[in-house]
């Protein structure tokens, strides 16, 4: 019962984690715009989220440390290995930074929609089990 | 779930951002109050700063926040004004100013001014991002 629950919300907590992980990396290109050197970075939502979805998260790459024999193994699930890719510069600088400044904040007020959005969706489904649960 | 700690990390990327860009503020400030400073303490002609961004790792991979690695000074030519009344003239009757270029200084400062706008803009949309996120399901 309880693993449906988690079913249902599997998706769109896959999607959120990795609309927030993009948030980070474009918050890093912002920052990092008077940079010399600094190359844009980026990740392929859809492909990183499909991979999320089908192949699950990679579950020996975060454990507690035992310290006795008779401690529970704590498994917890690491984030899926995200490529980051290099953005393809249309202006190069010269001092080496690929970040165009209208790209990313373009991309970051589009990301945090999509986050929101994906808020949104998320309240609502909760809200149907809740209705579901309760009846 | 979605309450990473990867969206906490925004806050200290775009932080970093700030310190560095009013860092090198600073330097412009420095730069512009000592554009017509004759010596400095140690006698010579005061030089002008610049700042050297490097990115901060947070992680495995290279993406992050802001340092300042060090502060450089302007390796150009101190600027010579003839001055011979000046008791800091040489024998030819010249004075070496400092080396500060002000129309430099000043688009450093807009430029300066508009990426630390352009970090606060990202620090309060990932604010909003995290109390909805908090309400989430209510």
């Amino acid at each position: 019962m309880i693993d449906k629950l988690d079913a249902a919300l599997r998706f769109n907590s896959e999607a959120l984690n990795l609309r927030a992980r993009r948030q980070e990396v474009l918050a890093a290109n912002i920052a990092n715009a008077d940079t010399p050197n600094f190359k844009a970075r980026d990740i392929d939502f859809n492909s990183t989220l499909a991979q999320a979805v089908e192949q699950g998260r990679s579950a020996n790459a975060l454990g507690m440390t035992t310290t006795s024999a008779r401690h529970l193994a704590g498994e917890a699930q690491a984030l899926p290995d995200q490529d980051l890719l290099y953005r393809v510069p249309t202006q190069s600088s010269i001092d080496g930074n690929t970040v165009d400044m209208d790209v990313e904040r373009i991309n970051f007020a589009d990301n945090a929609l999509r986050y929101e959005s994906n808020l949104t969706v998320i309240g609502a489904k909760i809200k149907t089990l809740l209705s579901a649960v309760q009846q | 779930m979605p309450f990473a700690s990867s969206s906490m990390n925004i806050f200290s990327v775009a932080g970093s951002a700030m310190t560095a860009q009013s860092q090198r503020m600073n330097v412009t400030a420095s730069n512009l109050a000592n554009a017509e400073s004759v010596a400095g303490p140690d006698g010579e002609p005061y030089r002008a700063k610049q700042v050297v961004f490097e990115l901060a790792p947070s992680g495995q991979q290279d993406t992050g926040g802001v340092q300042v690695a060090r502060v450089i000074d302007d390796p150009s030519p101190a600027r010579l004004v003839f001055d011979p009344n000046s008791p800091h003239a040489n024998a030819d009757g010249y004075v070496a100013m400092s080396n500060v270029n002000v129309v430099e200084e000043m688009t450093n400062m807009i430029s300066a001014s508009r990426s630390y706008q352009a970090n606060v803009e990202v620090l309060n949309t990932a604010k909003t991002l995290m109390l909805k996120t908090l309400t989430v399901g209510q």
